[in-house]
């Protein structure tokens, strides 16, 4: 086991080595993007990106406008301008099948689970395993649902059940089982830990620290700092549908990023946006 | 079985999370649906009170047989409204699709395809069929696409169509009653000739038992080859054996129906049989219907649960969004349901049609209510999200059953429609319970 999240938190700033190489394209680079609900600009003007073996923190209040952003890469909303771009070429993300076929995946903050089907279900909805004969082969889904399951969440036994069934911890396990099956090579995280306890808390950090290894990038949305401070390797933070600003997390300590959030001030460490506040 | 197995991920539950003790235990190994049970229960409990207040006649071979041809048509439209209330829609239009599909089916043949084909051609009845699936198809498709696509509720949509279709269905012929030309179309609805008498009807249970236990010996070789638990051989016994003697005692009413005297000697003298003394007993066996609203429901079981299709209508009923995000074209399934809805409203139609022998304007009148009916008290849930096939067919026999029986016991008409309408809130009231407990 590795050090929990309140081990880590107490060495405040320049908590670990930015390790991330950032010379090639980054894997995934969204540019200039914007979306308006009915006359409200919820994401105005955005830019990020994300290179491999990457956690990006997004960083806001609620409705700041990330979770709208990441839908867009997830292809849940489609933009109204922007372009995104995946290892460095041009990608059209019209639906979230889309996002999919680009190795995007994404763990959303409501789990986005078929509660009144069983976990195998959910795990290949939209891409279940069939037989020569066309029909689901439900054994061999379950079976893979096992290997998986195991490696999360080791005491899983309740693959026969709806996901209703299980508890909160259970079925988020179930939901980031599914972003993690079908080879990932981008990683969306909204809210990942919200219904969690401590100990579960503690090995998603574990299980995101894996995938960075595996060159994975990952962008972790949250609204709470503390969350993902210590896990990221970058802090993007947003307000009213604006990038303030984009730093290093070796560069900011957890208060000028909370100065950041809350007043949209851009300290000396990171690269301001349009959102930073006017001198 | 052996416990071996290399991964240990892959644990299995123990021989303690599968025991339990008494009844509990019981159901658990066989893996009933108590929900399943209970409504068998019901049937049973209708069945032997009709029996016991209509002085013995309701439980004879005569009056099941008749109610198993009575609940086809409403029971093949039954399976198809599992799945537009799973996926949390209503179709209020079937009734009247049964109409208009059976007005052109009759007047397809009388006036286009026994013209064409011939008088005597076996063909008619199968192009009929088929001009009915089409029509089907496409109302249930136009509707679905509304639905879908135009994002007009299920509801309005669905009520317009009762009106609509109802309304075309008088169009078609002006209002009058098309008496159907093809005798072939007419097995169709049973009766005498539209059954498949004693050798068939052992045939058929004889190959119904060989798949129910090639079905089960497959899926527990599936079980094994993953290293699943598997139900205990004695649970698996259970099972296979009530399903065993229900298909042998099933067969054994049907064939217990005796042709009517004058009828026997028709048939007789029609085949050049001769007629023993004391007369001739011949079967009805399964009438054609009967094995028609089966068919239908395997191949509904099936899609329900063995096809991507079936699992997208399930996930959409869970929860339309997660479906939207898993990269499912929401859209496209809520049609196919419909179209598939439709057609299936089109076979209904080709039952009841070919029983009356004709096609009358006011046909399937009502009948969307005792579909809905059907499908609720199978215990389909009218959040969305859950439902059987094969819960809905019982359902189907249940609300036939009730109203078969009231005839039986010469209740009035208007008091038959204050039971069945009693009968179904009581009904769905209980399965609130039974959800809330088991929740």
């Amino acid at each position: 086991m590795s050090a929990t999240m309140e081990d880590i938190r107490d060495h405040g700033r320049g908590h670990h080595h930015d390790d991330v190489d950032r010379s090639g394209a980054p894997l995934v680079a969204m540019e200039d993007i914007s979306i308006a609900f009915g006359g409200i600009h919820a994401v105005d003007h955005a830019s990020i990106d994300l290179f491999p073996g990457e956690v990006v923190a997004l960083l806001g209040h609620n409705g700041a406008g990330k979770s709208t952003l990441i839908k867009i890469l997830s292809g849940a909303y489609k933009r109204d301008s922007g372009e995104i771009y995946v290892r460095g070429e041009k990608a059209t993300i019209g639906n979230p099948r889309d996002a999919k076929a680009y190795g995007i995946e994404t763990i959303y903050q409501t789990l986005a689970l078929a509660d009144n089907v069983d976990a195998a279900a959910n795990l290949f909805l939209g891409r279940e395993i069939m037989t020569a004969f066309g029909t689901l082969d439900d054994a061999a889904m379950e079976a893979e649902a096992r290997k998986v399951m195991g490696r999360l969440n080791p005491n899983f036994r309740r693959f026969k059940e709806p996901v209703k069934a299980l508890s909160g911890g259970q079925r988020q396990s179930v939901a980031i089982a599914r972003a993690i099956l079908f080879n990932a090579k981008i990683l969306i995280m909204d809210e990942p830990t919200a219904a969690l306890g401590p100990q579960e808390t503690a090995q998603v950090a574990d299980l995101i620290k894996e995938l960075k290894k595996e060159n994975i990038g990952i962008f972790l949305i949250s609204h709470d700092i503390h969350d993902v401070f210590d896990l990221s390797d970058r802090v993007v933070v947003m307000k009213n549908g604006q990038v303030v600003g984009t730093a290093k997390t070796e560069d900011v300590t957890k208060d000028e990023v909370l100065g950041m959030i809350i007043l949209g001030k851009c300290p000396a460490g990171a690269t301001p946006g349009p959102g930073a506040m006017k001198e | 079985m052996s416990e071996a197995t290399s991964n240990t991920s892959l644990t299995r539950p123990g021989p303690a999370s599968r025991s339990g003790s008494g009844m509990k235990g019981f159901m658990r190994a066989t893996e009933i649906d108590t929900r399943m049970l209970g409504m068998i229960g019901a049937l049973l409990v209708i069945w032997i009170g009709f029996h016991i207040l209509s002085g013995g006649t309701f439980l004879t071979p005569r009056n099941l047989w008749n109610l198993s041809v009575q609940t086809a048509s409403v029971g093949v439209m039954a399976t198809g409204m599992v799945l537009v209330i799973v996926t949390r829609n209503i179709d209020l239009s079937v009734g009247s699709i049964l109409g208009v599909t059976g007005m052109i089916m009759a007047v397809a043949q009388t006036q286009y395809l026994t013209p064409m084909l011939g008088y005597d051609s076996g063909l008619v009845w199968l192009a009929t069929l088929l001009v009915g699936l089409v029509c089907g198809l496409l109302i249930g498709s136009l509707q679905g696409f509304i639905i879908a696509y135009l994002g007009v509720p299920a509801f309005i949509v669905t009520l317009g169509g009762l009106l609509v279709w109802r309304g075309a269905a008088w169009w078609v012929a002006s209002g009058r009653t098309i008496p159907l030309t093809d005798d072939n179309f007419k097995l169709l609805g049973g009766g005498s000739d539209g059954s498949i008498g004693a050798t068939w009807s052992w045939i058929l249970a004889a190959v119904a038992v060989a798949l129910i236990l090639l079905g089960a010996f497959t899926a527990r070789r599936q079980r094994q080859r993953f290293n699943f638990a598997i139900k205990p051989m004695w649970a698996e016994a259970v099972t296979v054996g009530i399903s065993v003697v229900a298909v042998v005692v099933a067969t054994m009413i049907v064939n217990s129906y005796l042709l009517p005297g004058p009828l026997a000697r028709r048939y007789a003298e029609a085949r050049g049989i001769e007629v023993p003394e004391g007369g001739l007993d011949i079967s009805f066996g399964y009438a054609v219907p009967v094995l028609l609203f089966i068919g239908v429901g395997i191949v509904m079981t099936f899609v329900a649960r063995r096809t991507r299709f079936g699992r997208y209508v399930f996930a959409i009923g869970g929860n339309p969004e997660a479906a939207d995000l898993a990269g499912i074209n929401t859209k496209r399934v809520t049609l196919m349901v419909f179209a598939l809805m439709g057609m299936l409203a089109a076979v209904a139609a080709a039952i009841s049609t070919a029983r009356l022998s004709s096609a009358t304007n006011a046909q399937g009148t009502l009948d969307e209510l005792y579909t809905i009916a059907a499908a609720v008290i199978g215990g389909t849930s009218l959040a969305g999200g859950a439902g059987t096939i094969a819960g809905a067919m019982l359902g189907a026999l249940v609300m036939q059953s009730l109203q078969s029986g009231m005839v039986l016991l010469g209740m009035d008409t208007p008091l038959q429609n204050i039971v069945v309408g009693a009968v179904l809130v009581v009904a769905v009231w209980l399965d609130t319970i039974y959800r809330r407990r088991a929740a």
